[in-house]
């Protein structure tokens, strides 16, 4: 992949957010969010159900279009930004078929997509495909097909997917729902290791142990940023209990 | 088809484009004369014959092909929507040939018509956010009184000729028609060899296929006027009111058995392909309409392949591999 993001004219961020205001209907779901994500950072979103994380989430990636403010993705208006292999996505409850005959492999062949284009995928396309399924533990599940699969190994199976994409930006919304408790632990000690090795994450959470335990930095959101900044500041913080509106211990107990 | 008063211009256009392919029409005869000499198969003896199961071939090959990108998004009805804007598109083409006496093809403006629908039906749902129910019904609806209005409105020779649009017929398959459907199974079957990775990354998972850059809209577009190309295609055999059947029956029935995208590709098409040539020699000896053999022949290979899937189901189920551990440490990602 090419070096890092190069300085477009509005700095070099990989993720920016200027005075978003956003509404499926009159009422805004997100307003006037400002946010900056730095390349290498590991920031986690949190809030409360409702609190408009998946949204923010779709106007950083260019799914949806800002009413007013400006998104922007390595420099570039999100919306227009389409070098789909600098972007890795898992989604919540992954959005696919369900019914489809598809196998693991397949899945994790199309994060080289965005490499390959129109054409066939080479060799080490799929070498990398196979390092991306070893590297989520699912190697033998490789020719298996995706309906057999449990909710926590579809979920390692899109993972695989993203990072086959060799991604500099990962965005993983709730990825670890329906996995069991132990590749929970592995998985973020996989985010983690990705992190180190430069790759931006991104990730939305609903689990505020995992975050306060990963993250480095904390968002915390409803419709509007009730805080930004290092994780043990947020710890620190009220933030929690005035955007989830009830007096919270919730960072102590989980 | 030879209407005398036929403007130079279109017959000039469209014979240039058909004329190799007529070409094609007359060694694929040759062969089909060759083939009943070698078996003895008394329905290879007429011309007629050799070309609807040669259309019959490329319906088996491209309905498939395209109804396994709609069924695994829970499409499986645009089929039949635009199959009924199809006949509409006919009717229109016989209208204008009564009218105007032309000698366009009601398979040309059925191409049209079908194509015009589908973006439709596409712009609605973009706009909607959801494919619904509803919206499909109406265009249906709307296609086929539109048909039936203007077919009742010249009824003169127009009503007589109507049944094999409805119900398809193999002996009217023309060396005109044999030939647009060769254009049309050329253009679907290079769309989906060139844009494969797109169509099935967007089919399997939307959203993620937009985040990877994808012109999601675009190739749904597209999807839905391969679709009408394939109704419009299938027409003539299957006639509009089965035409879907074909999109759907073969590839429900390779979901059943098939463990991969790649191999539920090829299963719906050899079944499809089997539907089609049983279904064609059944309905030539027992003196059927083809469209509903090959159909009945088709929910019967379906029914098959459901009990061969339980039964592989039930063979599959000890071995169970292990999930490795998720490992953290070989993470290697940008680092080239």
């Amino acid at each position: 992949m090419e070096e890092l993001p190069v300085s477009s004219h509005e700095g070099n961020s990989v993720v920016e957010l200027a005075d978003v205001t956003f509404g499926y209907t009159a009422t805004p779901v997100v307003s006037d969010i400002s946010l900056s994500i730095d390349p290498s950072e590991y920031v986690a979103i949190v809030g409360p159900n409702g609190s408009g994380k998946s949204t923010l989430m779709k106007l950083a990636l260019g799914l949806l279009r800002p009413d007013s403010g400006a998104a922007r993705l390595f420099g570039e208006p999100s919306h227009a930004f389409d070098d789909g292999a600098r972007l890795g996505y898992v989604a919540q409850h992954a959005s696919a078929a369900t019914e489809m005959p598809i196998t693991v492999r397949e899945v994790v062949k199309m994060g080289r997509f965005p490499h390959v284009g129109f054409g066939r995928l080479g060799a080490e396309d799929w070498q990398i495909v196979d390092e991306a399924l070893e590297t989520v533990g699912m190697a033998d599940f490789a020719d298996r097909a995706v309906t057999r699969l449990s909710g926590g190994q579809r979920q390692r199976a899109f993972i695989a997917r993203a990072l086959a994409g060799e991604a500099d930006l990962l965005v993983l919304d709730e990825p670890t729902v329906g996995v069991d408790a132990e590749s929970v632990e592995a998985f973020y000690d996989l985010l983690a290791a990705l992190n180190a090795s430069g790759i931006t994450v991104l990730l939305i959470e609903h689990d505020l142990g995992a975050v306060t335990d990963h993250a480095d930095r904390v968002v915390c959101l409803n419709r509007e940023v009730y805080f930004d900044g290092p994780t043990a500041e947020f710890v620190e913080s009220d933030a929690l209990a005035r955007a989830f509106g009830t007096a919270g211990t919730i960072v102590g107990e989980t | 088809m030879s209407n005398p008063v036929t403007g130079p211009l279109q017959t000039g256009v469209l014979d240039a484009v058909l004329a190799p392919l007529y070409f094609l029409l007359e060694f694929w005869t040759l062969g089909m004369d060759l083939l009943f000499r070698l078996t003895g198969l008394e329905l290879l003896q007429y011309q007629f014959m050799h070309r609807a199961i040669l259309v019959g071939l490329c319906i088996g090959v491209m309905a498939p092909l395209i109804g396994t990108f709609l069924v695994h998004r829970q499409l499986a009805l645009i089929g039949d929507a635009l199959a009924h804007t199809a006949f509409a598109g006919v009717a229109i083409g016989l209208f204008v040939n009564g009218v105007f006496e032309l000698g366009v093809s009601p398979y040309l403006s059925a191409v049209v018509v079908a194509v015009i629908a589908a973006l439709s039906i596409e712009l609605i749902s973009e706009v909607t956010d959801a494919y619904n129910d509803v919206s499909m019904a109406i265009v249906l609806s709307t296609g086929f009184a539109l048909g039936s209005t203007l077919i009742s409105l010249n009824a003169g020779g127009l009503a007589v000729g109507i049944d094999q649009y409805l119900f398809g017929n193999l002996s009217t398959v023309s060396a005109e028609n044999a030939a647009i459907l060769l254009v049309l199974f050329g253009l679907v079957v290079a769309t989906v060899a060139i844009t494969r990775n797109q169509l099935l990354y967007v089919t399997f998972d939307e959203t993620a296929a937009a985040v990877s850059g994808l012109p999601v809209n675009w190739y749904n577009r597209l999807m839905v006027m391969l679709t009408a190309l394939v109704v419009v295609g299938a027409m003539q055999i299957m006639g509009v009111i089965l035409v879907a059947a074909m999109l759907v029956v073969p590839v429900a029935g390779a979901a059943q058995v098939a463990r991969s995208f790649g191999e539920s590709l090829l299963v719906s098409v050899v079944l499809a392909e089997l539907a089609v040539l049983l279904g064609i020699g059944l309905s030539y000896y027992g003196e059927a309409t083809a469209g509903g053999v090959i159909v009945l022949v088709a929910v019967a290979i379906y029914i098959a392949c459901v009990a061969l899937g339980k039964l592989l189901m039930a063979r599959d189920d000890g071995s169970t591999p292990e999930t490795g551990g998720i490992e953290a440490g070989d993470a290697e990602p940008t680092a080239d």
